[in-house]
């Protein structure tokens, strides 16, 4: 033996993967920074610091006068805030339940539509749109109640046909391509039928952070919190399923079971978060690997800053969307790819980790 | 009594029969070494003591039959012939998996986990490669990092799936030696499987055959690898060598000269 052995047990720590203060600093200050610029720009532009005094004031115990007018505080609270709070909401979770899908099926491609939640989502929107199922707003509006019911038809559906194609990650997401393909059929032809809400369905489809006051957000914070929260819970456990179903299982775990949690806890999510902004693509799969070349590969690093720098990314995101061609807005999962993949390739270049 | 008892191990992949009827006792402190022909289902019965394959019979450990994952994982440590090494985890990462069945689902390695994963690092030298990344190390690196989590996990016994593929000579006695040093130092059990019937001489106590779906002959090395034996369950004309260290196995050319 070395002298390395001469050191004797306890005495030099073992340097393992954790998440460093400055890393978490980073996603923290992101979440913040992103948030104020997207309450501060818009079609009237508002002082970061009067919003930031404004919000404080809000709190218990702290008393400053931000010296806006009421009807611009009105405009923070009623309308900036709750767009960025959702924008937020909806970029970490699909990004939290495609680290999850990522992990959970060993598969750099996998994200949070695998299993056809897009389709499904789709599908119950469109029916939504073209049937006339009513027009209510926040709570009772139809179309993120159809497109969340359409989701999760989808994920069951796709679990249901997996297991009986056996037990192997690859037949669950064979059975995900099925299911999705059926839907998206299924959609087509309902969105040919009637094709005078084509524009309506497309828009939908396309995704926006549309918020009316606090509803959308009151009906996503559960969501967020029970997939974010069960993911995180299980990030450990995603690092052991990193070694294979075999590995994991002779280290004492149970694999599927595992597996089932994580995926029906990040898809619940996913199809909370896609039934409030349509179909966002691109943010579950760049977000948690530029994370991980970032940062590296480890769960234990990789969920709670893919909570953070998913939202931060969103509301940037939503706030491209309805800045840049003001007074019109663009769908954003237009923005997330336009700016997303080439921010994802500078990434890519100047990483030296090798995560997959 | 044996620290491992199998008996009956029936296993059908498909329609097709792997084992059929596997009995073997293995006692406690014990190196035996699984020979057999490829397809004989070597892997096969590794997995089934860990659980991984359905199977039939019983496989026992200390007379019990253990049911959950991770009452087997505190006994059994499986080094697999080919290991799934994840993209970007560091060898301080990966020896720290070991730990699993000692900590719940959702607990942190305690401080604990962490001084017997160096304690295992240190002890295979690897203190240095902590902080490097699995997939970068050489072959023969590996197959120690490899190691090293299976030791991190202190069961009592480990299986070997042909520990020694892909290594080179230097590294295949050292890989061996290494087994051979811990086991006499902690007790371990050791059921390993090996092509390279030359090296299951050197190493170990006791020498398995298992062709056919079953276990068909046990003993000492040089009981059991003789020329017949060798004839007849791997098709294979050769020579034995008597030296001192136990048989020497050398293939002559089936070409008539």
């Amino acid at each position: 033996m070395t002298d390395t052995s001469a050191a004797g047990i306890g005495e030099e720590p073992l340097q393992v993967a954790r998440l460093g203060p400055g890393a978490l600093v980073a996603g923290l200050v992101a979440v913040v920074g992103a948030m104020v610029i997207g309450m501060a720009l818009g079609p009237v532009d508002i002082s970061p610091k009067l919003i930031v005094y404004e919000l404080l004031d809000d709190l218990p115990l702290i008393e400053l006068d931000s010296g806006l007018s009421a009807q611009r505080v009105a405009i923070i609270e009623q309308i900036r805030l709750p767009r960025v709070v959702l924008g937020f909401l909806v970029g970490a979770t699909l990004s939290v339940s495609g680290a999850a899908y990522q992990g959970a099926f060993r598969n750099p491609l996998a994200d949070p539509y695998l299993l056809g939640i897009a389709a499904g989502a789709g599908l119950g929107a469109t029916l939504a749109i073209t049937q006339d199922w009513g027009d209510g707003g926040g709570f009772t509006d139809p179309v993120p109640l159809a497109a969340f019911g359409g989701a999760l038809v989808a994920v069951v559906l796709s679990y249901t046909a997996g297991h009986i194609g056996g037990r192997s990650t690859a037949s669950l997401v064979l059975a995900g391509v099925a299911v999705a393909s059926f839907l998206t059929a299924a959609q087509t032809y309902v969105l040919q039928a009637n094709s005078d809400a084509f524009r309506e369905v497309y828009a939908w489809i396309l995704g926006r952070i549309a918020t009316s006051g606090w509803s959308e957000v009151v009906l996503m914070v559960p969501y967020f919190l029970l997939a974010a929260g069960i993911v995180f819970r299980y990030r450990r456990a995603l690092d052991v399923l990193a070694v294979g179903d075999e590995e994991a299982q002779a280290l004492g775990l149970e694999p599927r079971k595992i597996r089932a949690i994580v995926v029906l806890a990040a898809s619940l999510g996913a199809a909370a978060a896609v039934s409030v902004s349509g179909l966002i693509g691109f943010v579950g799969i760049i977000v948690p690997h530029a994370v991980r070349l970032a940062f590296g590969a480890s769960h234990r690093v990789l969920i709670p800053l893919s909570i953070l720098f998913g939202g931060a990314f969103m509301v940037l995101a939503d706030l491209a969307a309805r800045t840049v061609v003001e007074p019109a807005e663009l769908p954003i999962g237009v923005v997330t790819a336009f700016f997303g993949a080439p921010f994802f390739v500078l990434v890519l270049r100047t990483s030296r980790r090798s995560v997959w | 009594m044996s620290i491992i008892s199998i008996s009956g191990l029936t296993v059908d992949l498909g329609n097709q029969r792997i084992l059929d009827g596997v009995d073997l006792d293995v006692d406690a402190g014990e190196w035996i070494n699984v020979i057999g022909p490829n397809g004989a289902g070597k892997t096969t019965m590794l997995r089934s003591l860990l659980g991984t394959v359905e199977h039939t019979g019983t496989v026992e450990l200390d007379g019990t039959r253990p049911t959950k994952p991770i009452e087997r994982a505190r006994r059994l440590a499986y080094v697999p012939q080919s290991p799934v090494i994840p993209g970007g985890m560091l060898v301080g990462d990966y020896v720290l998996l070991g730990r699993t069945p000692h900590r719940g689902v959702f607990d942190r390695d305690s401080n604990t986990d962490c001084n017997v994963a160096m304690d295992v690092l240190t002890r295979l030298d690897l203190a240095a490669f902590t902080m490097r990344e699995v997939g970068s190390l050489s072959g023969g690196e590996r197959q120690r990092v490899v190691l090293a989590r299976a030791l991190a996990q202190q069961a009592d016994i480990v299986l070997l799936d042909e520990p020694t593929t892909a290594l080179d000579l230097g590294h295949q006695q050292e890989v061996l030696d290494l087994v051979e040093s811990l086991r006499r130092d902690r007790g371990l059990t050791v059921v390993a499987t090996l092509h390279d019937l030359t090296l299951a001489a050197r190493y170990g106590d006791r020498i398995a055959v298992l062709s056919g779906g079953r276990i068909v002959e046990t003993g000492s090395p040089s009981a059991v690898l003789t020329a017949a034996t060798i004839a007849e369950h791997f098709g294979a004309t050769v020579r034995i060598i008597d030296d001192p260290d136990g048989p020497v196995i050398v293939p002559t050319t089936g070409v008539p000269q």
